[in-house]
Parts: structure tokens; sequence; C-alpha cells
């Protein structure tokens, strides 16, 4: 069930530095929504605040509400660890454990989560993950083989289905394609198209085209200085954001990364 | 980009290495190779000189079913099985208290330890690798046999190289899990896996391989440990295998101190010095000591090779078949 989320006056800090300021949005259930701005302006670590994964950072720290169809995650009492059983995170840069096969990669979070899992309520997750993550064709007679061995898109679709595999209602996908090729970017991006149906997806990317063929909502962060928190300039309709902006910042940023 | 970078013209034809640079490169490899060549040295030597003189004495069948009961110098055969048996069971009792304790110590101090107390810790396991073992066995003795009245035992030994093995299990296991790239742990976390089945499913297994290197640094590092068994259980020519009674207990290190001390007493204690080299004194009477000590190193040595070969293996097979 994809779920709605909404921020609402997040300062986010590392430490005594405030990394970003006074950011609030929603985001709609089963839609896609992009992350767009310069380098350092803080789209990571909003993201990473979106599943209680920004406290893992020793001193890192949130104040505001971050609410999941109206509920708040960082109420006193949550459980981080459930928030992101709900709230699933793809990462820049390909992470399959590498001690797993490709079978044990995606059927990890099942397991870790709750022990005992019988194998052939497994063996129809990890393949209905693959299959989603438009991996299984590729994989399907090698299961068992470690999954560090698949090339950098394939171990990526893999990361996608690891993360899948344990159902959330919501995708955090961050630079999902950067490390990849053109070829590999395509599958992903057909993949979050079809997973748009189940979840909602929130895409860091900073390839304007990408934004702009796969997301229906863009926000734009910027920088007002070195040193200096990042800030939500605007979020809107993707078509209006590479259009029509109504920020003069967001017309510049778009413009100057386009021209 | 509109500003253009000024940039000086460069040659079409890309130029040699320069000669200076060709020296410096080759002055580099020469002093690595000959370093290379100095390090290997005395350790192909030292181990050349132990199998030479101990080959042919681990050889006979009796080295690994007899002790040295009732054996003197100059009485051939006999064999070290006491003091094999005496340096397992020290060194298994030792590894079974560190080897959990100091993982422990280590994943704490890598995934937990934040601030001051974990900056005491790591002081504290930095000033434990420096003791010296003779320390170490002093306070045990001081503990258990000065201040309870225990007995001299081979347990005691034990607890004397727990003290030394801890911090070198400690220290390569931190070395270990800070390989650990950070992105696997956030991978588990994000997929809602708390924080110790992270650390117990992801984290160690990714680390196994380097955490048996750790274990077996420490056994290695504490099983030709002598002065812990010089001042904590005597050396027992005949065979004892109760690690915790109160006689005393045979150990290799034990067995080549012991048989070191009778390279001079080939003939009943008087003046004659044998060379640890032969076999024969001037008077042509047989000393077995020197083959005996020989042997006993070998063995010690022997022991560590296999233990390291066992656990190479048991990494090898907790791996994904490739
Ligand atoms: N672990 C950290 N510790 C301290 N400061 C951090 C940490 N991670 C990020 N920052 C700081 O927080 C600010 C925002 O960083 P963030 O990674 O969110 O940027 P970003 O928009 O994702 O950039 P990029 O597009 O380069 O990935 C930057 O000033 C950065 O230096
Ligand atoms: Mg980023």
């Amino acid at each position: 069930m994809a779920k709605r989320i909404e921020g609402k006056n997040l300062n986010i800090y590392y430490g005594k530095f405030l990394a970003v300021s006074n950011v609030n949005f929603t985001i709609a259930p089963n839609s896609v929504t992009a992350f767009i701005g310069p380098s350092g302006c803080g789209k990571s670590t909003v993201l990473r605040t979106l599943n209680r994964m920004h406290e893992v950072i020793a001193g890192a720290s949130v104040q505001g509400k971050v609410l999941l169809d109206g509920d708040d995650i960082y109420e006193s009492g949550i459980d981080p660890v459930a928030v992101r059983r709900t709230i699933g995170m793809v990462f820049q840069r390909p992470n399959p454990f590498p001690t797993m096969s490709i079978y044990d990669n995606v059927a990890a979070g099942l397991k870790l989560q709750s022990g005992r899992i019988r194998k052939s309520e497994l063996d129809a997750v990890v393949e209905k993950s693959l299959r989603s993550a438009n991996l299984w064709g590729e994989v399907q007679d090698r299961l068992n083989k470690p999954g560090a061995g698949l090339s950098g898109g394939q171990q990526q679709r893999l990361c996608i289905a690891r993360a899948i595999a344990v159902a959330p209602d919501v995708l955090l996908m961050d630079e999902p394609c950067s490390a990849l090729d053109p070829i590999s970017t395509m599958a992903i991006e057909d993949l979050i198209r079809v997973l748009k149906k189940d979840y909602t997806i929130v895409i860091v990317t900073h390839n304007m085209q990408q934004a702009a063929r796969i997301s229906e909502r863009t926000a734009f962060f910027n920088l007002a200085g070195v040193g200096q928190p990042g800030e939500l300039v605007e979020m809107d309709d993707t078509q209006t954001i590479f259009t029509n902006p109504t920020d003069k910042r967001t017309e510049d940023y778009i413009s100057g990364a386009f021209g | 980009m509109t500003a253009t970078l000024t940039r000086s013209a460069r040659p079409t034809v890309f130029a040699r290495p320069s000669g200076a640079r060709k020296f410096k490169n080759g002055l580099a490899t020469t002093l690595v190779t000959a370093a290379f060549l100095v390090a290997l040295v005395p350790l192909v030597w030292l181990l050349w000189t132990v199998i030479s003189k101990g080959f042919h004495v681990i050889m006979s069948s009796s080295w690994w079913t007899e002790s040295q009961h009732n054996q003197t110098q100059k009485t051939p055969g006999g064999g070290a099985l006491h003091a094999i048996v005496g340096t397992l069971e020290q060194v298994a009792l030792c590894s079974v208290i560190s080897v959990p304790i100091a993982i422990l110590v280590g994943i704490y101090l890598v995934e937990y330890a934040r601030g001051p107390f974990a900056r005491v810790t790591t002081f504290m396991v930095d000033i434990l690798t420096g003791i010296p073992s003779i320390v170490a066995a002093l306070f045990i003795y001081a503990l258990f046999v000065s201040t309870f009245h225990h007995l001299r035992s081979g347990w005691l030994v034990s607890m004397a190289l727990v003290i030394l093995m801890v911090p070198v299990i400690v220290r390569t296991t931190e070395e270990m899990l800070k390989l650990v790239p950070n992105e696997l742990r956030e991978a588990s976390y994000a997929l809602g896996v708390p924080k110790w089945k992270t650390i117990a499913k992801i984290v160690l297994p990714t680390a196994f391989t380097g955490l048996v290197t750790g274990v077996i640094l420490g056994v290695a590092r504490v099983a030709g440990e002598t002065a812990p068994l010089l001042i904590l259980v005597g050396y027992a020519q005949g065979m004892n295998a109760n690690l915790f009674g109160t006689k005393f207990q045979g150990s290799l290190p034990g067995m080549i101190n012991d048989e070191f001390t009778n390279l001079n007493t080939a003939t009943g204690g008087s003046a004659y010095h044998l060379d640890p080299n032969g076999k024969r004194v001037a008077g042509g009477a047989i000393n077995y000591a020197p083959d005996r000590m020989w042997g006993a190193a070998l063995t010690l040595i022997a022991i560590v090779l296999l233990l390291n070969v066992i656990a190479r293996f048991v990494a090898r097979f907790n791996k994904v078949s490739q």
C-alpha cells in the first residue's frame, strides 16, 4: 500500500551544522517525485530523514515532523527499525551483501527481520522481487552465485529487488542510476514507472532529463551560499518546474543545467 | 563555459620518460626488493635450521606417542606427547576465554563505543598489547598464588596467556571491522534490520576471514610463551593431562627450555659444554637433549602452522561458492 509523505518544518543537523533548514512538502501516494538541485544542497540529507537513516550518522539530528499517512515517524517511542521496514531505500552505489548469493541478497531483509520463514514462501518472494526488478531472466539459473559477481547495472537492480522484497510502502532512491550505463539506466527508469503502481517513490537525480522522464512532481533544492543551510526552493508538477517555474533560482538552475 | 583556460602548447608526440625518472624508479624498485630479501633471509634461515635439526626427531613415531617419563639426556627414545598435550590444553583454554571476549570488545569499540569511555578502552588495549609476558605471569601469580593461595597449575598459565592474547585479537578485530564498508551496514538498516542483527549477519560474516586471521595471530603469539610456564607451573617430563591439577605439566616451550638446560649437564652436571649443534661431547658421551630441543621447537612451529591451515580452510568454506 503506497502512502502519502509530508515533511513539516524540517531542520536537519550534522552535529551543530544546520545542513537543511525549514523544509515543507507533501508527496502523494503512488507518485514519483524527483529531488533536484546543486551538489551539497541537502537532497540526500532530506531523503535520508524520510526513513530515519539520517540518525545513523554520529551526531546527526532532525527537528520537525515527517508524516506518513498522517503519523509522525519521529514521534517519541516510534522504532526506527519499524519505520525502515515501511520505507525502503536504494543507494547511489550498488551495495549487495558480498558474502551472500543472489538469492540470499534478495531474501536478506525477510530472513533477518523475522527469523523463520517457509522456504517455499521465500522462494516465491525472491522470484517475484527479481521479476519486479526486471532481473529474473538474467539470474534465474545462477541464484546461488555471489551477488557481487553481477555487472553494476544488474547489482543495482538486485539492490532494488532486495529493497522491494520486504514489501515497503515507500521507496527512496538516491541517484540510483549515477553509476550506470544508459541501457541499465533505461531499465531502471522503466522499472520505476512500473513500481509506481504499488509504491510511493522519491528519487534524487542530477539528470534533468531523467527527472522529466519519470517524475510527476519535482522539488528543487538550493543553497544560498557556502556554509549556509540548504533549502527547498519550490516543488511543483515536473512539467511546470521545467517549463514555467515560479522562482527565478529554479529557472536559472534549469536553464543553466540544460544550456 | 565561456572562459577559456590558457594552457601552454603541448608537443604532439609524447616524450619518453626522462633519465632521472627512470633512475628514481629503478632505485625504488631495487630498494623495495632488497628490503624484501633482507626480511626473507633470516626467516628462511631460521626455518631451515629448525627443520634440518628437528625433522628426523619428529619423524619417529614415539615422538607423537610417548612422554619423556623417566628419560635422561643419555637414554634414547621417548617423545613429546606430554608437551604437546600440555601446550594444546593451555592454549585451548586461553583461546576459549579470549576469543569471545576479544571479539566482543572489538565489536563494541567499532560499532557501539562513542566518547571518552571508548577512548579509555582503546588506550587500555594499547597498553595491554605492550605488556611483557613475564609481567602478565607475575600478575596472575600475585593474584591467584599469593593472594588466593592457589597452587601453581596449568590453567593459571592459560589465564596469563589470556592477558596476552586478548589485546592482539581486539586490535585485529577492530581493524577488520573498520574495513567493512559502511554502505553494507546502511543497506541492512534500510531493510529494517536491527543493529545487532546487522552486526551478526552482515558485518561479522563480511569480516570473517580477517577475524580468523586475528585469532591465529593471537594463538601464534601465546603458543610459544615461556615466562608464564616458568612462573605458573613447573615442567613435568611425564604425562599430565589435568589442566586444573596442581602437579607440574609438560609443554613445548617448557620442554625446549628443559632440554636446553640439559645440554650442559650431559655428564651429570660437570663443566662440559655441549654445542646445541652436536650430539657428542668431547668424551664421546651421547646427549639426546639437542635433538629433543629442536624437535620440540619444530613441533611448536608445525602446530601453529597447522592451525593456520585449518583456519584458512574454515574461512574459505564460509564464502559463497564462486
Ligand atoms: N556525514 C556527514 N557529516 C557532516 N556533514 C555532512 C554529512 N553528509 C553530508 N553533509 C553535509 O550536508 C550538506 C548536504 O549534503 P548532501 O549529501 O545532502 O548533499 P546532496 O544534495 O545530496 O549533494 P550531492 O548532489 O553531491 O549528492 C553538505 O554541506 C554536506 O557537506
Ligand atoms: Mg547526495
